[in-house]
């Protein structure tokens, strides 16, 4: 690529002159547009920070603490909704994590091309599936299924447990996890799967050659080979089920309480917003929802900033062993 | 509920689609509950009025009452009358219209119960502050003498956003428990000492008519169109009654708490074929409109709408309003200057 524009370069001045100007055209709007992600960024976080002034003076850090969120008399606390969706999201990657990193190696390494071709498609089309059509699946087969089957399951097994109590109903936290679980799932197969298939033919072949068996080249060499890839797809995932509104209002219960038991019902900051910033009246009232969202906005940055140390920590370990 | 839905999308649709800037058109939003005879109402009065065009935009009734103090709009709607304080924030006075009526049931769904249940509003209150937690609580059994009663666990259905109907339901239990009234209080979200929320009256219908042992509140239409048994409930009189277009409307003709700007809630009214859980909705008109044109048009809907318009509620599951209530309303047409 190089040496044919600097042959070019030698032969004629204008058009060289041409190209770096275009260069520098697509050099100055391209920056801008980064520019843009950046302002746009900023501003959210003003908008976010001067709106919920209001809450912010009058609450403090106590919203952060409070669990008390009563529009009747102004009180507000986000700590349910803090724990409501820090805990969903966790349920979700427990489930889709081992489930998704699992099938993308199945997909990338051990399926045959066609199959693995067509099932990556169904999985594709599985991501663009908008939101509310799983919400709606779970209303009429999830739940259901909690409540009749699955959840007086693991109460009967696992009652004695502080988080397999109360009545069942079928909807709340485990359900809303299971549907998150779902909705990330997609991503992390699709994402992990790229990464896998992008690991060089060497390094497999070399593993083979030492005589590694197929699981011992695919578990040792191609899977830490694709760490970044996978850690990437899970916080894809993550994101998702962080900010999910929908699909999670239609099974949780919205309850704003904090309970050990994942079947009984509970909160996220996504789903109150949605649910209540179109009637809120009152200065107070729409502040401390607007102050959810700028917890959530924290949170998911101190949730992936976390992830990114993790990585920091683990690819020097792994690269220190290799 | 289809046809509830599919009237107000069309509605919606159509109020997103048709431009800016024509000669005689006026904005409004606000609540949700009435869109769908709102949508009706507006379409039929441009055919019968010369082509005035109203655009209604169904955002909930806080923002109807935000959109309308900011001034953003022509007029407002809601299914909560304005406080003293929310009146004291508008640079320009506004005027509660009555439109239509509904009335909010309590649906249920009981295991081996086919009998029409009797609630009174003591027990309404016990279950929703969680003190009842059995269908064959005694307080529950004592008005049903005969119906055999399961002892289900009850589910506490109930609506997860901020709503008109949350806010009429508080406001009758508030007015028959006193404990209610010291725990909870009236609003349009509360917080709620047990239970589930759900979406909409769509997605409390759903989770009642699935979930065994479920209890909830939706407006009479959605119980009525999905075919859910709604309980009758004890009115202030001391006599069940089953919700109806008459017991509803009876409810605005018997009530004597009625502040003469309407802006009195009429749940728990007196007279023996009253329904308790009933409640006016409203337009909100602003007392000064500057602009001729769009000031004869609001003027003429209104008096289109309290009369021949009045045809449309039933069809659309709302009560009509009582002669007595329509009458008043045409004397504060007057003062809309």
């Amino acid at each position: 690529m190089a040496t044919p524009t600097a042959v070019i370069g030698a032969k004629s001045k204008p058009v060289s002159g041409r190209l770096r100007g275009a260069d520098e055209v697509a050099w100055a709007v391209t920056f801008l547009f980064a520019l843009l992600i950046l302002a746009v960024t900023i501003w959210l976080v003003y908008e976010l920070w001067s709106a919920s002034s209001p809450s912010r003076e009058k609450f403090g850090f106590g919203f952060l603490t409070s669990r008390l969120w009563n529009p009747v008399t102004d009180e507000f606390g986000a700590l349910p909704y803090i724990y409501g969706t820090v805990l969903t999201s966790f349920l979700a990657l427990l489930i889709s994590v081992p489930l998704g990193v699992g099938a993308a190696v199945y997909l990338s390494e051990l399926a045959p091309p066609k199959l693995s071709n067509a099932l990556t498609f169904l999985v594709e089309l599985l991501a663009a599936v908008p939101s509310v059509i799983f919400g709606l699946i779970a209303i009429f087969t999830l739940i259901p299924l909690m409540r009749t089957v699955i959840g007086p399951a693991l109460k009967s097994a696992l009652g004695w447990t502080p988080f397999f109590t109360g009545p069942v109903f079928g909807v709340g936290y485990l359900t809303a996890g299971i549907i998150l679980a779902i909705m990330t799932f997609p991503f992390i197969i699709s994402v992990s799967r790229e990464a896998l298939m992008s690991v060089p033919r060497e390094q497999r072949e070399a593993a083979l050659a030492l005589g590694a068996t197929k699981w011992e080249s695919t578990y040792q060499i191609v899977v830490p080979f694709a760490r970044l890839g996978i850690f990437g797809s899970i916080f894809l995932g993550l994101a998702r089920a962080l900010g999910e509104t929908m699909a999670v209002t239609m099974v949780i219960g919205n309850s704003p309480t904090i309970k050990a038991s994942l079947l009984a019902s509970g909160h996220t900051i996504a789903a109150v917003i949605a649910s209540e910033f179109t009637e809120a009246t009152g200065k107070i009232y729409t502040a401390a929802l607007v102050e959810l969202g700028l917890v959530l906005f924290v949170l998911t940055m101190t949730i992936n900033g976390l992830a990114q140390l993790l990585i920091l920590i683990t690819t020097k370990k792994g690269s220190g062993k290799a | 509920m289809r046809k509830l839905f599919a009237v107000s999308l069309a509605g919606t649709v159509a109020a997103m689609l048709i431009p800016a800037a024509s000669a005689q058109k006026i904005n409004g939003a606000g609540a949700t509950f009435p869109a769908p005879i709102y949508s009706k109402w507006f379409g039929e009065f441009k055919a019968a009025h010369g082509g005035t065009e109203i655009n209604y935009q169904a955002l909930g009734s806080g923002a109807g009452i935000k959109q309308l103090t900011e001034g953003t709009v022509d007029f407002g709607a809601s299914d909560v009358p304005m406080t003293d304080a929310q009146m004291a924030l508008m640079k320009v006075k506004a005027l509660h219209f009555p439109t239509v009526l509904g009335g909010i049931v309590l649906i249920y769904n009981v295991p081996g119960v086919t009998a029409k249940l009797k609630l009174t509003g003591e027990t309404v209150a016990g279950i929703y502050l969680g003190e009842i937690a059995k269908w064959n609580d005694a307080k529950i059994a004592a008005d049903n003498a005969g119906v055999k009663l399961p002892s289900t666990d009850i589910l506490v259905v109930r609506r997860s956003e901020s709503s008109g109907t949350t806010f009429v339901f508080t406001d009758y239990l508030a007015k028959v428990s006193p404990a209610w009234k010291s725990k909870i209080g009236a609003s349009a979200s509360v917080t709620w000492p047990a239970g589930i929320g759900q979406a909409k009256n769509d997605g409390v219908a759903g989770m009642v008519k699935q979930t065994p042992g479920a209890i909830g509140y939706v407006e009479l239409g959605y119980a009525v169109e999905n075919k859910i048994p709604y309980a009758d409930l004890k009115n202030a009189a001391g006599k069940f009654v089953t919700a109806s277009f008459d017991s509803v409307t009876a409810a605005a003709a018997n009530s004597k708490d009625l502040a003469p700007d309407f802006r009195g809630s009429i749940t728990n009214a007196p007279g023996a074929g009253t329904y308790p859980i009933s409640t006016y909705t409203w337009l909100l008109i602003p007392t000064r409109i500057p602009d001729a044109a769009k000031k004869k048009a609001l003027v003429d809907f209104l008096d289109w709408m309290l009369g021949p318009g009045q045809k449309d509620a039933q069809p659309l599951y709302y009560a009509p309003l009582p002669k007595k209530i329509v009458d008043l309303e045409k004397k504060q047409i007057g003062e809309v200057k």
